[in-house]
């Protein structure tokens, strides 16, 4: 009863009752080369929602869209409406700091800078004003912990960070993310570079995090997009084929081209 | 021939061609060692390096004057070479667009290709003419008349700090440049501004690159010799101002060789070991730190 609840909200969310991020009629151009081909969709607060496709169909540029992070690469021409609680982030008027400030995100390879653990975790509240010594050091505590590295580093925070293996390193990135207390989590790919332990820990990490945030993986792994998302969104060559609760995606997909995918068949 | 015995040849023709940077700076050094030590020995080693007094006619040499003339001179380029340096560095690297670069680029290139004397002239006419007029319209009542003929470290710094321009920028440009740009997408993805970025993730980054390019820069400083002497005055004396007039070690075997002979000679040649140890230090640490530089990264 309580499953056949929880799938009825999941249904209401993908006819937009409670969108925490509205995509309309998005359109992105590398030059002349069209990467986003009118993609539409409502992804919902306190969710997981991962997107899915073949190499190449335009994943990392959404998610790069949805925090500005486009504006970087001076070819790129975006046109549509990607909006976050109710303001339009494309607006050439919005604030981006402000915005990449609530919209974070994951890198496919841990990027954490050369500085030591603790500094790490403190950049975001440093460069935000935080310059108070006694509630960095709380910040950085409380972020090592919702990111389930505390108990691994507590006694190296003064030691290099780059010295962390690759697990602990993607989830330091994202107790470096956590510590600015984002909305959103943008997660391209993370654990494409990790061992099977590390991938668990952050997909379980995943679990808790969705309390407080809304998340929106990339991922090529199809075992994981079904154990750890809400909804899926598949893409191929710059269109959105398909969008649903992952449950349907998984096991009654509407579109054809959709099955082929995720049953192996190509991509 | 088979292909063993020309690789073989290949090899040892590039062993040789090795050898002969190593043989040539081998047979300078001892070549400076063998003429000028003798005179360190004679005059006592803490005497030649602190000695003020430079009489070389009555016997005196104390180069001490000399080597505060070549540090302050030093210094006060680097002082103002490296800030401009490194700040055209980072906007070569990170905001120039392609425009603005196909200028910049050439101009440091020229800039590193002008003779020295050139330089020289252009510091005795313009940057010497300029500090000659600050000195007697504003400063004429604080300086002694000596003070006041535009020939001085400032305008011996100046002149070496455009000098050293073109190598700071380039080495720190690369610096700057090779820093992965993940570390620039993360900052930025965090909210930080491009400013941020740059002062917090990037320079800190590419430091030991930038070190590099100061040391660097700080060697061909206290080498340069000809545009030197015709701006810096040449006097030997301890200086006391920015505007005092100074001669460096170079200078003074410069100017000096044409006319020496006996302990003279032998005194400018020590002069040449302390030239020689003091950029062979600087070499070794810029070494050193482009060494630590790669193993962290
Ligand atoms: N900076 C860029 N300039 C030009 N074209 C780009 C740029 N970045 C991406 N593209 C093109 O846009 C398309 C989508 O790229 P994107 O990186 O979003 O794919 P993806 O779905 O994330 O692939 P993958 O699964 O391999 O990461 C690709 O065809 C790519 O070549
Ligand atoms: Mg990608």
């Amino acid at each position: 009863m309580a499953d056949f609840l929880l799938y009825f909200k999941k249904i209401g969310g993908l006819i937009g009752m409670s969108s925490k991020i509205k995509v309309n009629n998005l359109y992105l151009y590398y030059g002349d080369f069209c990467a986003l081909n009118n993609v539409n969709m409502d992804i919902q607060p306190n969710q997981v929602t991962a997107l899915i496709g073949p190499s190449g169909c335009g994943k990392s540029t959404f998610l790069r869209t949805l925090n500005r992070m486009n504006d970087l690469i001076d070819i790129c021409k975006i046109v549509g409406e990607v909006i976050i609680d109710g303001e339009n982030i494309l607006d050439p008027e919005m604030d981006v700091v402000q915005l990449r400030k609530r919209v974070c995100m994951v890198f496919q390879r841990p990027n954490p800078f050369p500085m030591t653990v603790y500094d790490n975790v403190a950049y975001g509240p440093r460069i935000h004003g935080m310059k108070e010594k006694s509630k960095l050091d709380e910040i950085v505590e409380k972020s090592l912990k919702a990111s389930a590295l505390w108990g691994e580093v507590k006694d190296r925070l003064k030691k290099p960070a780059l010295g962390l293996s690759g697990g602990q390193q993607q989830r330091l990135c994202i107790a470096r993310l956590l510590a600015i207390e984002p909305e959103v989590l943008l997660m391209d790919e993370p654990t494409s570079a990790l061992d099977p332990i590390s991938t668990l820990k952050i997909e379980e990490l995943m679990e808790e995090l969705k309390q407080k945030y809304t998340i929106i993986i990339v991922t090529h792994n199809m075992q994981q997009a079904a154990r750890v998302s809400d909804y899926t969104g598949f893409f191929l060559t710059g269109d959105m084929v398909e969008f649903d609760v992952t449950e349907n995606i998984f096991t009654k997909p509407c579109d054809k081209r959709t099955e082929d995918y995720i049953t192996g068949r190509f991509g | 021939m088979n292909y063993k015995t020309k690789e073989k040849i290949y090899e040892k023709i590039l062993l040789t061609s090795a050898f002969v940077s190593v043989i040539t700076i081998i047979l300078i050094g001892g070549f400076v060692f063998k003429e000028g030590a003798p005179l360190i020995a004679k005059v006592g080693l803490v005497k030649f390096l602190f000695g003020t007094q430079w009489f070389p006619t009555s016997g005196e040499y104390g180069i001490f004057p000399m080597i505060l003339g070549t540090f302050a001179v030093t210094l006060v380029a680097l002082a103002m070479g490296v800030p401009l340096g490194v700040s055209t560095a980072i906007f070569l690297a990170e905001f120039a667009p392609p425009k603005v670069t196909r200028v910049v680029r050439p101009a440091v290139e020229l800039l590193a290709g002008i003779p020295s004397v050139v330089y020289g002239l252009f510091g005795m006419v313009i940057v010497n003419d300029i500090i000659m007029y600050v000195e007697r319209t504003y400063l004429a009542g604080i300086l002694k008349p000596e003070y006041q003929r535009g020939y001085s470290i400032l305008s011996a710094s100046i002149i070496l700090a455009i000098m050293i321009l073109p190598t700071v920028i380039n080495i720190s440009e690369d610096a700057i440049r090779s820093v992965p740009n993940e570390y620039k997408e993360a900052s930025l993805a965090l909210g930080a501004t491009e400013w941020q970025t740059i002062y917090k993730v990037l320079l800190p980054a590419a430091s030991s690159g930038i070190v590099a390019a100061v040391v660097l820069g700080m060697g061909r400083a206290i080498g340069e010799t000809m545009a030197v002497i015709m701006v810096a005055g040449n006097t030997v004396a301890v200086p006391d101002s920015i505007f005092a007039p100074v001669r460096t070690l170079t200078g003074n075997i410069a100017i000096e060789m044409g006319y020496a002979s006996g302990d003279h000679v032998r005194a400018l040649f020590a002069t040449g070991i302390v030239l020689f140890v003091i950029i062979m230090v600087l070499n070794s640490v810029a070494t050193f730190i482009a060494k630590k530089g790669v193993s962290r990264s």
